[in-house]
């Protein structure tokens, strides 16, 4: 008597139940005694330092990126396989098409080097105050007997 | 070369610097360096082709009692497997020795433990602070007339 | 809210049957932390290896004490890392548990005598349930601390006790 959705909503909404009588009765039964030092920030016992928002490497950003618009692509080719079987030559040729476009960005993004996640000649940072890479000393001087 | 040639060569070399050395008897010759030329001693050990001291395997603090520290250096040549001891020795008023830590990086870590356990201060280290004791410690452990303290932040450190 | 918290004055079936089932809930999966600072923590591992399964109590460890119900202190207690674990088992929730493992945490172990930097005994820090005394403790040895402490967990109770 319900519809194919009707039994989708039934799904979702004892899911959400499930897990919200879980935390209910969780919340309930714990005990809750906060205090200063219980709350500070978790820094494997030593008293935390500095901002909590630190600098990503922008290779993350390019990765997740490159995986939306590929991940899209993915999604788009789902349906149009379900219904292949009934389209016929044009259909596929046109599917082609689309993805030899979107792989042409892929070839792009790939020649640039934007695949990479080790740059070839890596600049290696020189911190302050002197831990890090410094000149190498000579090790083999010439010496007079 | 035999304990006895590099005693020469170092004496030929540098002369007053090398004020003692105890080569007979001992299961490790050693030669005793005045404190403030033990860098270019260790320089030239690690240089010079009859003696290419390459690897410091030790460098360790010693507190001879009656107001005299020392700080003991045990090298050793890869390439032709011989073995050398150097000495040091300071008085407690004045514990200054020149560091090593250009010549052999290892020394870094070494010169920093004997810091810190000994009191003894190494000119021209590049990063001079306490190692394995906290930060705000205070007093050398490893001195022989060191006192055990009542309490450290609070805590009961005697049984 | 908590009812964990709140102590009742009678105990009906109702209180019994939820101590029963609260106290076998917990003891069944006692999470630890893993505190391995010395010798001890080589026997912690090899009691939580295969031979002597600690997978089989429910216990596998931690790295957080945010998420961990036992705190098994397992090695010689420095000064320099005795603050480190007072931050740390302060920011354990409750309920919490400590074991003290091996002669160096319950008492300063071999160097009671000479240790300048020794702490002679978590206790002085921190509150423990459980003492396992060993240098090192067996790994047989460490399980019944285990279920030492189990059992105390087991006799834990919401009803407040009247004291005579």
């Amino acid at each position: 008597m319900l519809t194919e959705f009707g039994r989708v909503l039934i799904f979702l909404i004892v899911g959400a139940l499930f897990v919200a009588i879980g935390l209910f009765v969780a919340w309930i039964l714990r005990p809750h005694r906060p205090y200063p030092s219980k709350l500070a920030t978790y820094e494997c016992g030593e008293v935390p330092l500095g901002d909590t928002r630190v600098r990503f490497n922008i290779r993350f950003y390019v990765i997740a990126l490159i995986f939306l618009i590929f991940d899209v692509e993915v999604v788009f080719l789902f349906p149009w396989a379900t219904v292949y079987k009934n389209l016929g030559w044009f259909a596929f040729v046109e599917m082609l098409v689309f993805l030899g476009i979107l792989f042409v960005g892929y070839a792009y993004v790939w020649r640039k080097g934007d695949l990479d996640w080790d740059k070839p000649s890596p600049k290696i940072p020189i911190y302050e105050q002197g831990i890090g890479v410094r000149e190498p000393e000579v090790q083999q001087e010439e010496i007079e007997a | 070369m035999t304990a006895h040639e590099i005693h020469e060569t170092l004496k030929t070399r540098f002369g007053e610097a090398i004020l003692d050395a105890k080569l007979e008897g001992v299961i490790d010759p050693f030669v005793k360096v005045a404190p403030d030329k033990i860098t270019e001693v260790a320089r030239f050990l690690r240089d010079d082709e009859r003696l290419q001291f390459d690897l410091l395997m030790c460098l360790s603090g010693v507190d001879y009692t009656g107001g005299k520290l020392g700080v003991v250096y045990h090298v050793n040549s890869m390439k032709l497997n011989q073995k050398f001891v150097l000495k040091v020795e300071m008085t407690v008023e004045n514990p200054h020795c020149q560091s090593v830590e250009s010549v052999w990086k290892t020394a870094n870590w070494h010169e920093r433990e004997a810091f810190d356990l000994y009191g003894i201060v190494f000119d021209g280290h590049p990063d001079l602070r306490r190692i394995l004791l906290p930060d705000d410690w205070e007093g050398y452990p490893m001195r022989k007339d060191y006192q055990v303290p009542e309490y450290y932040n609070g805590m009961k450190v005697p049984y | 809210m908590g009812l964990l918290d709140q102590r009742f004055e009678n105990s009906n079936v109702f209180i019994t049957s939820m101590d029963n089932l609260l106290s076998w809930a917990r003891l069944s999966s006692l999470w630890g932390m893993q505190f391995g600072l010395a010798c001890c923590a080589i026997e912690m591992m090899a009691t939580g290896a295969s031979h002597y399964d600690l997978d089989r109590f429910g216990t596998f460890f931690r790295g957080s004490p945010r998420q961990s119900d036992v705190m098994i202190v397992a090695g010689t207690v420095s000064l320099k890392m005795a603050s480190r674990i007072k931050t740390l088992y302060d920011q354990m929730s409750e309920p919490r548990y400590v074991i003290s493992m091996g002669s160096c945490s319950n008492c300063g172990g071999p160097y009671w005598e000479h240790g300048y930097h020794v702490l002679k005994g978590v206790d002085r820090i921190i509150p423990v349930d459980v003492y396992v005394p060993g240098c090192p403790p067996r790994p047989e040895a460490l399980m019944e601390g285990l279920m030492k402490l189990q059992e105390k967990i087991r006799a834990g109770s919401l009803v407040e006790k009247k004291t005579a």
